[in-house]
């Protein structure tokens, strides 16, 4: 049974590293694919949201402890962070894809990929490149010992409720915001038919601009919410977008349930590799997405659509 | 002889029957012109006989040979060409090149160091946009042309392809009311000489009794009458139907 | 531009090189890793073509970099080691093509640099082949059957890239002009016509993609055996992107652009990347948007215009 009990352990590890990893990289995902849906260019800049709001999370946290204050505000101050974070660098980033949504998708798609470069090194500057620890809210919530055959795994509070707690909270959130209010009625028409939209008396830009908004606002909790629970450092941004876009291939464009699940699949398939095959902990996620893709090239949870012509 | 021949097409996109029930043979070298309100799934036609839709149910044959899951690009290769209701032209190439890059795709000839406008395949470029008296804008940009150059061009290129079958979405849409007649004219004059059979959908009743040897009439995916336009365009039933398609077609360029 | 036009600018532009080369004899290193990232770019150059742009060309690059570090210690000659280590990438990238070239725009970009990325992770973590982080020495190669001196090497190294980016342009020029490269543009404006004038736009894709490698691949066997030494920081994605950059830098209107962009950007990178370290990528990022923004034909484009005004003044 020994042999059991120890993998076992790990095996329960692993899955909760894969559902906390999957809740993060999940709240990134559901950002590009709405950011996607109203603007038509997929933001390659949208992985250094998640890195900025991390690192923006972390330094607030240590801020508020390093000034006596109490503990417990780490927690809000994760979303506080990320709201600042999306509203000091949605609008701009939206007003230049904007500025360049005339021109071919090719140079669309490297306007962000030039925002991408700016920011990975505006993040050196102001955080530079040793890693940065802040796991008050970890250690805030504290450890539960789950039992596990005959050993218990001390899980921490935070990665077992909290962090999928606010993917799913976002999840249904987003769901009802989306199919039941009128501002989110204007979201889906914009996707659908931005002209369409624009005759029916919407004012596509505003969209444009709160969706964006809202996506790297989205982009930074996810980067903010997995901040405690890893070190952060230069590089994560890069390994996120592509993280998160195979996500969103993976599920189908525009999926938003789809996503959750994939989510949850590269989640957890990243973080049993990380523990069980270390070597293969990059290709595992790449492997799922490639795999999905030959069989499915529209995604797991899209339904191809014919183009007009 | 019977060249193209579809029996029992059917296709719906959710609730709507584009193709519902469609019988239709297309003889050898006739003019056979499409009528029909917006919606009656005209269109849908077409993409089902070049390959971009897959009908759901019944069969078409060409020249005997089942082509009902063929991809385009194979169909182009038995002969059947079409040309689009919006024009599809490479923007960033002349209109000769797009001439001339249908000629390349049709001889087959993909060797990447020999220039696509060598002059033989410049030679008949250049004789196909004489025949369509475009020879003045051979050298302008795609992207610069107006939208009868652009149709005019659009067919060219379907042309260069040398099909023995050609399927043509409103050929005359967009153009000039003026110019209309002459460019048709300039159409059935090409497609005669070279013998194509053509198949096309048409809004202008004037056009269609000139130049049809036959006229199917669509209504709500499948066909309300066929037979010669003397005929079918005298027809009670048809007349209230080409009625609507006049005013609809008035109303919408209005 | 007409040919002669063309072949003129090309013997200036050499003999531009090799002077420089000789005058400041350092620079011959620079030079010559500025062409071998042309010829990569010139691969870059052919997809934006297409309209495509890959986010992951450094896998070709690194890949074939580290294929001369490894058969170097067996095969130690300069003339077999670039075709193998290039036919290895374009091999890699015909099969990595068959699954890319089915995807357009950013699924297209973004497959290409998740592929790169665990390559690179690959380099990164299995040590025992690679050497991880601390990379592989490349051992003194022969240059056609004779070992040269280190200084006699290098200008073997530079001519060698110097007919490599010639025979290259004047390929990738021929490639642009015939069927194969106008329908990658046609690609660009209307794929679908494509198929319904039976052009297989897939194949169409994948040719130019597999050129792309074997020329990346070219680029990486001379940067291997220049810099005689090969780490995973030539697969990482800031390599690519550097790549991409050259390419919108150089101006992708002419097969001249990759390699003036390459020129301009080794050069200011040996002057002042040091002096920005942390800032790099985010200057570069600032050039490419300013270019993207106002000066899309790049320095080639910059270049012609001014050469059109100063005929017309």
């Amino acid at each position: 049974m020994g042999w059991l009990g120890d993998n076992g352990m790990l095996l329960g590890l692993a899955m909760l590293d894969g559902l906390s990893y999957a809740a993060a990289v999940f709240m990134v995902a559901v950002g590009l694919n709405l950011v996607f849906g109203v603007m038509h260019v997929l933001n390659v800049a949208h992985g250094s949201l998640y890195a900025i709001g991390g690192y923006a999370a972390a330094s607030l946290s240590l801020f508020l402890i390093a000034r006596g204050m109490p503990p417990w505000l780490s927690i809000p101050s994760l979303v506080v962070s990320s709201a600042i974070v999306g509203a000091i660098l949605g609008p701009p980033i939206e007003r230049l894809l904007r500025s360049v949504s005339g021109q071919e998708e090719v140079l669309q798609l490297l306007v962000t990929f030039a925002l991408f470069m700016i920011l990975e090194d505006l993040q050196k500057l102001v955080w530079g490149v040793q890693p940065v620890v802040s796991d008050a809210p970890v250690k805030l919530l504290g450890t539960i010992d789950v039992p596990f055959g005959r050993d218990a795994i001390p899980f921490t509070s935070y990665q077992l409720f909290l962090l999928p707690g606010v993917a799913l909270v976002t999840l249904i959130g987003l769901a009802w915001f989306l199919r039941r209010t009128l501002a989110g009625r204007m979201i889906v028409a914009v996707t659908v038919d931005r002209e369409a939209a624009r005759a029916m008396g919407i004012n596509a830009g505003k969209v444009m601009l709160l969706t964006f908004t809202a996506g790297a606002a989205l982009a930074a909790l996810g980067g903010a919410l997995a901040s405690p629970t890893t070190s952060l450092v230069p590089g994560i941004g890069a390994s996120t977008i592509v993280l998160s876009f195979a996500v969103v291939a993976t599920a189908g464009l525009g999926q938003i349930e789809g996503a959750a699940l994939t989510a949850l699949m590269i989640g957890l398939g990243r973080s049993l590799a990380v523990y069980f095959a270390p070597e293969f902990e990059v290709v595992v996620p790449y492997f799922i997405m490639v795999s999905v893709l030959l069989v499915r090239p529209q995604g797991l949870f899209a339904v191809p659509e014919t183009r007009r012509i | 002889m019977i060249l193209l021949s579809a029996k029992g097409l059917k296709l719906a996109f959710g609730g709507v029957k584009a193709a519902d029930g469609i019988d239709l043979d297309v003889r050898n070298g006739e003019f056979l012109a499409i009528i029909g309100p917006n919606g009656a799934g005209k269109t849908t036609f077409i993409n089902m006989v070049t390959g971009y839709l897959t009908p759901q149910a019944g069969e078409i044959h060409y020249d005997g040979q089942p082509l009902v899951g063929l991809a385009p690009r194979r169909l182009v290769r038995l002969g059947i060409a079409r040309s689009f209701q919006l024009p599809q032209l490479f923007l960033e190439h002349t209109v000769a090149e797009n001439v001339a890059l249908a000629i390349a795709a049709r001889e087959g000839l993909w060797s990447p160091i020999r220039p696509l406008m060598r002059s033989a395949w410049r030679a008949e470029a250049d004789d196909i946009l004489a025949q369509f008296d475009l020879s003045d804008i051979a050298e302008r940009r795609a992207d610069t042309l107006n939208e009868g150059a652009r149709k005019l061009t659009d067919i060219a290129m379907a042309v260069a392809l040398k099909p023995r079958l050609i399927l043509m979405d409103e050929p005359t849409s967009g153009v000039a009311a003026s110019e209309k007649i002459s460019i048709v004219e300039t159409l059935v004059r090409v497609l005669r000489t070279a013998g194509v059979t053509a198949v096309f959908v048409e809004h202008d009743m004037d056009v269609v009794s000139r130049f049809a040897d036959r006229v199917a009439v669509w209504s709500q995916g499948k066909i309300a009458a066929l037979g010669p336009p003397g005929a079918v365009l005298t027809d009670p039933n048809v007349l209230r139907d080409v009625i609507g398609i006049e005013t609809e077609a008035g109303h919408a360029a209005a | 531009m007409s040919r002669y036009a063309d072949l003129v600018l090309t013997l200036l532009a050499a003999a531009f090189v090799l002077a420089l080369s000789w005058a400041v004899p350092w620079l011959r290193f620079v030079m010559t890793i500025a062409i071998a990232k042309g010829l990569a770019v010139l691969g870059i150059l052919l997809l934006l073509r297409a309209g495509q742009v890959s986010f992951g060309h450094a896998l070709y690059l690194s890949l074939a970099a580290y294929v001369v570090a490894f058969m170097a210690a067996r095969i130690p000659e300069v003339l077999l080691l670039l075709p193998l280590a290039a036919v290895v990438a374009a091999s890699i990238g015909l099969l990595v093509g068959l699954f890319v070239s089915r995807y357009r725009a950013i699924f297209f970009g973004m497959l290409n640099l998740a592929l790169s990325m665990v390559f690179y992770s690959m380099l990164d973590k299995f040590y025992e082949v690679t050497r991880g982080g601390d990379g592989i020495r490349v051992p003194v190669t022969s240059f056609a059957g004779v070992v040269l001196s280190p200084d006699q090497q290098s200008w073997a190294l530079l001519i060698l890239a110097l007919v490599l980016a010639v025979g290259f342009g004047a390929f990738v020029r021929l490639y642009l002009l015939s069927p194969m490269g106008s329908a990658l543009s046609a690609l660009k404006t209307r794929e679908a016509r494509l198929e319904f004038m039976g052009i297989p736009a897939r194949r169409i894709l994948l040719s130019a993609y597999v050129l792309s490698a074997f020329m990346a691949g070219c680029g990486g066997a001379l940067i291997a055996l220049s810099t005689r030494h090969v780490t995973p920081a030539l697969a990482y994605w800031t390599a690519s992107g550097e790549l991409v950059f050259i390419a919108i830098l150089g101006g992708a209107g002419s097969v001249f652009g990759p390699f003036l962009g390459a020129l301009a950007y080794e050069l200011t990178r040996t002057y002042a990347a040091a002096l920005v370290a942390d800032a790099w990528q985010m200057i570069l990022g600032t050039v490419l948007l300013v270019v993207i923004l106002f000066a899309p034909g790049g320095l080639w484009g910059i270049g012609r215009a001014l050469v059109v005004r100063g005929r017309q003044a």
